[in-house]
């Protein structure tokens, strides 16, 4: 079983899988109502030109959230 | 005739609006939301029998209160109950959609699910089976495309059909929120329907969730209800909060949303089907995001964008912006050719005519600015430009999506602040569009563009393209820093949390960006008949009133008639005239700011012209004219002041610096503070004239001191 780590430190192409969210209020509400729940498995599409903000690509769509906001949420590599 | 009201829901980028507009084509309004800038647009139907009102809500992922939009969302249906609600989903992310969709169920609002953008799910290989989806939601479900209006029948159809059938009925659906959660929320409820607390309005189901979710909105609403229930139930919440935090790590609204959730996957399991070797599919769109967001040619590919939209702006709306100028050339030349020389020609010429053409000229500039940057709203690049700036943006307090406010405004010298304001609509966090709103003007726009040539040419004629580079470098660093500034003081607070959706490219509809251009220019036209008008003559006013005594005009109409000599007679117009426009309104405030603008090394002739600069900017070159006895002064030719500036000893190289710099920062002109004090309001447009001003000041002071020492 692979560590889990910080969504922050995931690389570009990663395969990875939610295991906690851990923000609260309004920040927490955002990235729930956009579908980031623990279990749900994306793959890192992208980084800006800065490296920040990330682009996540989840099944059906595509999201972006600064590192800021992934401190927030832990993940788990999937193996492939 | 019976009466329905149909409110249409959706997320942000699922078709909405455009099924929207499919549904009521041109019969639509756009107004604001009862005090939220929130654009509320309605529309409305009549077939012999049925008149249906049709409220486009504002797009939102989620019911909660956080968001003025998702506020303006819940309070509809709360408080106009209409009969039924369309919910317009992406079907091609279904299982996020539905996230929406299940919260307006909890509430019971009678539902039908427009599966939209069928055509994108049927193409990627998906099949999605919408009678099942009725049977496990309970709502009635039409497949549509929403582009070519396919389904927009049947969608209104089914709606009426469920509106007749549930007879304003509301039936919430009951979710099981697990075994933490559920005991309570039945005793809430228990609490609640004995003593009818909030149950005029909703379910007292929904209330309880609400006070789980520590819903400030609804919390507050149940205090002024019944405060010792809302307290009991505020320190239930508490209380089990309490419980999960230790238990499982997670507050309420955490869990709720989780059961929600797990809700929705059970519904989709038996309803979607995902083609095999899915997950190494690449859609077109991530296809073209691995160019449009890749980290070097990304931002160049940008940077080419936005030029070409700033190009096209100002060099094809130029050519109608002619055409309107010509026209109220003529209709100014017209009236002053039938009305006798007088007051009321001055009035009606300098006052009407120019003041609202000057208004009306931008027409064109905001038209096709808005084309464009509807067109790219629409395609979903500016939620890339977002993601690609917002890191610098960010450094400064703002958000990505600011960057198209400032190119437009003159972030490349030459643009124009009202379409720049009117631009921080796509700014959807509004402490970012506060600060944007507010800096956007610093920018170097077309208007004082002939004041910086020509001082720099009068001044600096060795260095004038190096200047005005600098000129329109330190701009952009005097908007980011005063941004930084007000969002450590003013408008503080954390920024805006940027979880954005990136949806993906698609091609826009015309009908939606020409309604969309339409909507934006016709309420800037209609602006420039009221306010404008009115701003326009009260500043004609100030520049004519009170006029030279009798005596005075006696004088010099005695002077002129001892001379033939055409020189002479033209000498003493402009002396004249000099006279006059100090012994008006804006030239006494001129003089009686001399002893404070000397600091900054004016004198009484830039006052005035400054003064006049607050209508407009293009007024600075040819009041200071006037001011400087050279009669009017054409501002593309305005050699003859520069030489008289130049030989004016009170008017030094630090002078123009520090005028520069306060042209640069000063008031914006009045038509953009009209148009700031509708994007925000008459009270942050007042501050930013105040503010900027202010600054402008202390800036301008700053440099002719430390320009005096170098120069």
């Amino acid at each position: 079983m692979a560590q889990d780590i910080c969504l922050r430190k995931a690389r570009v192409n990663q395969k990875l899988k939610i295991k906690t969210v851990g923000a609260e209020g309004e920040l927490g509400r955002r990235i729930r109502d956009l579908g980031l729940i623990p279990g749900t498995e994306f793959q890192v599409i992208g980084k800006a030109p800065l490296n920040d903000p990330v682009a996540l690509r989840l099944r059906d769509f595509t999201l972006t959230l600064r590192n800021s906001e992934a401190d927030y949420i832990t993940v788990t590599p999937l193996e492939d | 005739m019976s009466h329905y009201t149909i409110g249409i829901a959706g997320n942000p980028n699922c078709g909405k609006t455009t099924m929207f507009n499919a549904l009521t084509g041109a019969r639509q309004h756009v107004a604001n939301w009862p005090g939220v800038t929130v654009e509320k647009k309605v529309g409305h139907i009549k077939t012999n029998t049925k008149s249906i009102e049709l409220v486009d809500l504002p797009g939102t992922y989620s019911l909660t209160a956080y968001t003025q939009e998702e506020l303006v969302a819940r309070n509809f249906l709360v408080d106009e109950r209409p009969q039924v609600v369309i919910d317009i989903m992406n079907a091609d992310a279904l299982e996020r959609n539905l996230y929406l969709a299940v919260q307006i169920m909890e509430l019971g609002v009678p539902l039908v699910l427009g599966l939209n953008m069928m055509d994108e799910v049927r193409k990627s290989g998906k099949e999605i089976n919408s009678e099942r989806l009725a049977q496990l939601s309970g709502c009635a479900v039409v497949e549509t495309i929403a582009r070519n209006g396919e389904g927009a029948d049947e969608l209104l159809a089914a709606s009426l059909d469920l509106a007749k059938e549930k007879k304003g009925e509301w039936s919430p659906l009951n979710i099981s929120y697990g075994p933490d959660l559920d005991p309570v929320l039945d005793e809430m409820v228990a609490l609640i329907e004995a003593q009818n607390f909030l149950t005029d309005k909703v379910p007292a189901r929904w209330t309880g969730i609400k006070y789980l979710e520590r819903d400030e909105d609804v919390v507050i609403k149940g205090r002024m209800v019944n405060t010792a229930l809302s307290d009991t139930l505020e320190s239930m919440s508490k209380e089990v909060s309490e419980h999960t935090q230790k238990t499982l790590n997670a507050r309420p609204d955490a869990l709720i949303a989780d059961h929600r959730y797990g809700y929705i996957a059970s519904i989709i399991k038996n309803v979607v089907s995902y083609p095999v070797l899915d997950a190494d599919r690449i859609s077109r769109s991530d296809k073209m995001d691995r160019v449009l967001t890749h980290r070097i040619l990304g931002p160049l590919i940008m940077l080419g964008i936005i030029y070409l939209i700033y190009k096209i702006t100002f060099t094809v709306g130029e050519i109608p912006m002619g055409w309107l100028e010509a026209l109220f050339g003529w209709i100014g030349d017209t009236a002053y050719n039938t009305l006798p020389d007088g007051h009321l020609r001055s009035l009606v010429v300098s006052g009407i005519i120019d003041g609202v053409g000057g208004v009306l000229g931008f027409v064109p500039l905001i038209m096709f600015m808005f084309l464009m940057i509807s067109a790219l709203e629409d395609s979903g690049y500016i939620a890339r430009m977002a993601y690609m700036l917002d890191r610098i943006f960010k450094i400064f307090g703002l958000h990505g999506t600011s960057v198209l406010p400032f190119i437009v405004s003159g972030g490349i010298a030459g643009g124009c602040a009202v379409p720049g304001v009117m631009a921080t609509r796509t700014l959807r966090s509004p402490k970012e569009k506060l600060a944007t709103l507010f800096v956007a003007p610093y920018m170097t726009c077309g208007a004082k563009v002939p004041v910086f040539l020509m001082l720099t040419a009068a001044f600096f004629p060795a260095h004038s393209a190096t200047v005005m580079l600098m000129i329109t470098l330190a701009a952009w660093a005097m908007a980011l820093m005063v941004a930084r500034v007000l969002r450590s003081t003013v408008i503080k607070g954390a920024s805006t949390p940027f979880v954005m959706e990136l949806p993906p490219y698609r091609m826009p509809t015309l009908q939606g960006v020409l309604i969309h251009t339409w909507e934006r220019t016709w309420e800037y036209a209609k602006k420039a008949g009221t306010i404008i008008l009115g701003i326009s003559i009260l500043i004609w006013a100030m520049m004519t009133f009170p006029q030279l005594p009798e005596e005075r005009q006696a004088y010099y109409e005695a002077q002129r008639a001892t001379t033939q000599v055409e020189e002479q007679l033209a000498a003493l117009d402009n002396t004249e005239a000099e006279e006059a426009i100090r012994h008006t309104v804006a030239g006494r405030i001129g003089m009686a700011l001399e002893p404070i603008s000397k600091l900054a090394g004016f004198n009484w002739r830039v006052n005035i012209a400054l003064t006049g600069g607050v209508a407009a900017k293009e007024v600075i070159v040819s009041t200071l004219g006037t001011a400087y006895s050279l009669g009017e002064v054409d501002t593309e030719e305005s050699q003859p002041l520069a030489d008289r500036l130049v030989a004016d000893s009170g008017f030094t190289a630090a002078s123009a610096i520090a005028l520069i710099v306060f042209t640069m920062l000063y008031a914006p002109c009045f038509v953009t503070v009209v148009t700031m004090a509708r994007e925000s309001s008459w009270s942050w447009a007042a501050f930013s004239v105040i503010g900027s001003t202010g600054l402008a000041f202390a800036m301008a002071v700053l440099s002719y001191n430390v320009a005096k020492v170098f120069l």
